[in-house]
């Protein structure tokens, strides 16, 4: 069964820096939502809210009509079992191998044997592409090869909701749309809800069913890519059409 | 109206400033202090959970304390060897020269032992630990444990605790030992004190609480070491300066803790 997520009034500061300021958001199930918005928008921290990584000041964050934001450790530990993330620089474990670090959620969680996770990390790594790299260690994998081995340990414990921090951040072209691929597989195969914020437009128009861009701490527009692309919204006109003039100001 | 806040300043009493800071410095130690004391707790308690880090705590143990063997060999060879040389001078103006062999000894199991040992350490083994969980912490790593539904303190702390409480006592001892071994051959070949004499001495003079009063502060101080390190590393941010921050920390608040402990300890244990 697939998750869906409901986000109301969140808000969140560190020190002085009110960084969410009433985010409004939900996520159906089997959906993929994008989140876009520019750099220090608050993105990242709301992604790790929804996942028990940090504590809101206010608001609150439903996963399949459970609350996550009271949650005891021990709820969320099973909470997050649902969850996969790919992390924005994949954050492979560096003293484990390709195959370990796939591996590390099965053997963490799972009572399989030895063999059958061998034979589900085979898997996993052939599904993103990457066979036979069981042996190699982060340190020997270029940025994209990263990530793809980052999405297969998030896929490993067969996810129903998985969160992409920025995907293809730091990508060459290609490597980034054969991620992007991988993503919209995904969605299409395994049905399973995702979110994903980043701030490529061209990822957020391939891999979204519908877009939500954050500004200033709140979510400002919600819609498909279709309407993203007609909207009068000029704050949004000027974010997908890239351009520094507008009423966005860079500091 | 309020007055504006540079005459505010101007009107605080002459001492303000000098309170103020030494009341936040306070502050600061204890609130610092109490944050350790809590990742013990938190490793105490992940201590007697499954699951059993069997792998990753011999692993630590490798890295804690057999890698540390060479610097402790060296160490404490020659600080047995000065220990004899000093020792030596200064009790001969009293003739007590054959005493030289017991009172080192007493000395190095008492407190140059788990004392000097526990500040190599510290050097070598909480800096490394500060450093590598500082870099999975800016690398996002720590958030990708949490994500995976794995304790960081059960996956982390508790295999190089366990270490450090293991084996810090067993780097003390040899610490002691060969500190004796360093200063028997010079207080013999160089000193020309009677070898039986400096043996017979040495024997008679040890006592069972001088080498578990050591043991005991190389156990306390193995614990500091290992939970300083590791705090520091999860306190870690701001990238490779970060990580650079929180290794000097760690060498320099566990060494100051060691010396603190050390002084409560003795005075506990005497």
């Amino acid at each position: 069964m697939a998750v869906g997520i409901t986000i109301t009034d969140l808000h969140k500061s560190f020190g002085a820096n009110h960084v969410l300021r009433g985010v409004d958001l939900s996520v159906e199930q089997g959906e993929s939502l994008v989140v876009i918005g520019g750099s220090g928008s608050g993105k990242s921290v709301l992604i790790k809210h929804i996942i028990g990584l940090l504590k809101p000041d206010r608001g609150s964050i439903e996963v399949n009509g459970q609350e996550v934001t009271t949650m005891a450790e021990r709820e969320l530990k099973e909470l997050r079992k649902k969850f996969g993330m790919l992390f924005q620089a994949a954050a492979l474990f560096d003293s484990l191998t390709v195959g370990e670090n796939v591996a590390f959620p099965l053997v963490e969680h799972t009572r399989a044997r030895r063999s059958e996770i061998a034979e589900r990390v085979r898997e996993t790594l052939t599904l993103v592409g990457l066979p036979d790299t069981e042996h190699l260690y982060p340190a020997e994998l270029s940025g994209g090869m990263k990530k793809r081995v980052g999405l297969a340990r998030a896929l490993a414990m067969e996810p129903e909701v998985i969160l992409y921090d920025e995907p293809t951040t730091g990508l060459d072209p290609i490597m980034a749309d054969a991620i992007n691929d991988l993503i919209v597989e995904m969605r299409e195969r395994l049905a399973i809800t995702s979110i994903a914020i980043t701030h490529d437009m061209v990822s957020a128009y391939k891999i979204g069913h519908r877009l939500a861009m954050l500004y200033q701490g709140e979510i400002i527009f919600t819609g498909t890519p279709q309407e993203c692309k007609n909207t009068d919204d000029p704050m949004v006109r000027q974010f997908i059409t890239g351009s520094s003039v507008g009423p966005i100001t860079s500091v | 109206m309020t007055p504006p806040p540079e005459t505010a300043v101007k009107r605080r009493p002459l001492l303000a400033r000098p309170v103020e800071g030494l009341g936040r410095l306070l502050t600061n130690f204890l609130s610092e202090f109490g944050a350790h004391l809590l990742l013990l707790f938190r490793t105490l308690r992940s201590c007697c959970w499954p699951p059993f880090r069997i792998r990753l705590t011999l692993r630590q143990m490798e890295i804690f304390g057999f890698n540390s063997i060479p610097v402790v060999l060296i160490t404490g060879g020659f600080t047995g060897a000065v220990l004899a040389l000093q020792t030596f001078t200064s009790f001969k103006r009293f003739n007590a020269e054959t005493m030289i062999g017991g009172v080192i000894a007493v000395t190095l199991l008492r407190e140059l032992g788990p004392v000097l040992t526990g500040l190599i350490v510290a050097g070598r083994a909480g800096s490394a630990m500060a450093a590598e969980i500082g870099t999975m912490n800016v690398t996002e790593q720590i958030d990708a444990l949490n994500v995976l539904a794995t304790d960081p303190v059960n996956y982390l702390v508790v295999p190089r605790f366990l270490a450090g409480t293991v084996m810090m006592p067993m780097l003390s001892t040899l610490f002691s030992a060969i500190g004796m071994v360093g200063s028997y051959v010079i207080s013999v070949s160089v000193l020309g004190t009677n070898p039986v004499t400096y043996m017979r001495q040495m024997w008679w003079f040890i006592e069972g609480e001088d080498i578990y009063t050591g043991l005991i502060k190389a156990c306390v101080f193995g614990v500091i070491i290992s939970i300083v390190g590791s705090y520091q590393g999860f306190i870690t941010q701001g990238g490779a300066e970060g990580v650079g921050r929180s290794t000097t920390r760690a060498v320099v608040l566990a060494s100051t803790f060691i010396l603190i402990f050390n002084y409560i300890l003795t005075a506990l244990l005497l």
